[in-house]
């Protein structure tokens, strides 16, 4: 049983390290050459995810594809900021599609949320840092969302995918906000145990 | 400036996903800007909502939307790295939303003696409340609990309550239950940003009597 499961995770790592190489190579030749089959490759991948991912935060399909292409579009003339030390593509267009749903909401192009991945701009990366990309590459992060209990993992993605405050959170599934925080506690401390052992 | 006290986890999940209150994203923003631990960890909980993005389903995108994205690509103004340029005294998070580039010309209204406030103006969408908060040196604070959330982070000089010193790039990130009667230090005023979800209720009171005065 034990042996199937780590054949199981070897096999994510793996593709998660084929799929995340492609990603890199395509985003670096968008940078470098405006190559359009590179960003049709990516938009492929990641336009009908982010849909989906619009959509379960109750976006109509209308809203959704507006800010599919506002996206995309960004993941186009940003590609040369993108910096693979600081975590995956994938991370990368999920914090360009969270912000840009932000401004959305706010009507506003100003939000604070510009200082947080500094992706936008070039800052002294600890060493912290310069691991989360390379882990990230090799699967962990996948890892340690499948080993979170159920009921963590519930809430992640209540606020990650649904978009729900805490305080939602809680009413929805009528439980305290202090369990909703300490569920999110837990998760995250899975998390980083997992990224700092790589177990 | 390397801070001792930190945002929460949960806190740092929420405004990973995106769906922290604007009042508190300022707070969480600002400290983020300036604190090494914290910016690794909203790093981490971001790859989170990378691998939450690649596992939420996929839709299938209709030819307009696909066709208007590659005809925007050709006149799309293209991003450079920037010059990096030296940090700014205060995290542009917070003084985007400020009229006036230092603290010190802010129109602060007095509210008690040694207590004066500034409240920021945020996006119509924002539940939470966010202000300044300037308490005279040597100065306390009544004892007071939160009645609901509420993140401070200090911009200028320090306090010290039961839980610590709290100086400069430091941020409390209460829980609800927790009192606490803070006493700025001797030698200069201290600002906080303090994101709330709704008014404090002070405990005595004396205190309570002063709060429409203080209004914190």
């Amino acid at each position: 049983m034990y042996a199937v499961m780590e054949m199981a995770d070897k096999r994510i790592d793996e593709e998660k390290r084929r799929l995340e190489a492609l990603f890199r190579s395509l985003i670096t030749r968008v940078a470098q050459n405006r190559d359009r089959q590179a960003f049709a490759q990516l938009f492929d991948h990641f336009a009908p995810r982010l849909k989906s991912f619009m959509m379960r935060k109750n976006a109509s399909s209308e809203l959704a594809e507006d800010l599919v292409q506002e996206a995309m579009i960004a993941v186009w003339t940003k590609a040369a900021l993108y910096e693979g030390s600081k975590g995956s593509v994938t991370t990368w267009v999920f914090t360009i599609a969270r912000n840009l749903r932000i401004d959305r909401i706010r009507r506003d192009v100003h939000m604070p949320m510009t200082e947080l991945g500094d992706y936008d701009e070039p800052s002294e990366a600890p060493e912290g840092e310069e691991l989360l990309g390379r882990k990230q590459e090799d699967g962990l992060v996948a890892r340690a969302l499948q080993a979170i209990p159920a009921e963590q993992r519930q809430i992640l993605v209540l606020s990650f995918v649904e978009d729900m405050p805490q305080s939602e959170i809680a009413s929805k599934l009528s439980i305290p906000l202090g369990t909703v925080k300490s569920r999110m506690r837990l998760a995250y401390g899975h998390l980083r145990r997992i990224l700092e052992t790589g177990l | 400036m390397k801070p001792n006290h930190h945002l929460d986890d949960s806190t740092l999940l929420a405004y990973a996903a995106g769906n922290l209150d604007e009042a508190f994203s300022v707070v969480a923003a600002s400290h983020v800007a300036i604190c090494p631990a914290c910016r690794s960890a909203v790093r981490a909980a971001e790859a989170l909502g990378g691998e939450l993005l690649e596992t939420a389903g996929a839709l299938g995108i209709s030819e307009d939307c696909r066709s208007r994205t590659f005809a925007a690509l050709e006149q799309a103004a293209l991003y450079r790295l920037p010059v990096a340029a030296p940090r700014p005294a205060l995290p542009r998070a917070l003084t985007q939303f400020l009229p006036v580039a230092s603290l010190e010309d802010l129109a602060w209204k007095k509210k008690a003696p040694g207590v004066a406030i500034f409240d920021m103006k945020l996006h119509a969408s924002a539940k939470g409340q966010l202000r300044l908060l300037r308490i005279g040196a040597g100065r306390a604070m009544p004892e007071h609990g939160h009645g609901g959330e509420e993140i401070t982070m200090v911009l200028t000089g320090a306090y010290v309550d039961h839980m610590g010193r709290f100086a400069a790039g430091d941020v409390a990130d209460l829980d609800e239950e927790i009192e606490h009667k803070p006493v700025v230090e001797r030698d200069g005023d201290c600002i906080c940003l303090v994101a709330t979800e709704r008014p404090t209720r002070f405990k005595s009171l004396a205190a309570r009597l002063m709060q429409p005065f203080v209004g914190i």
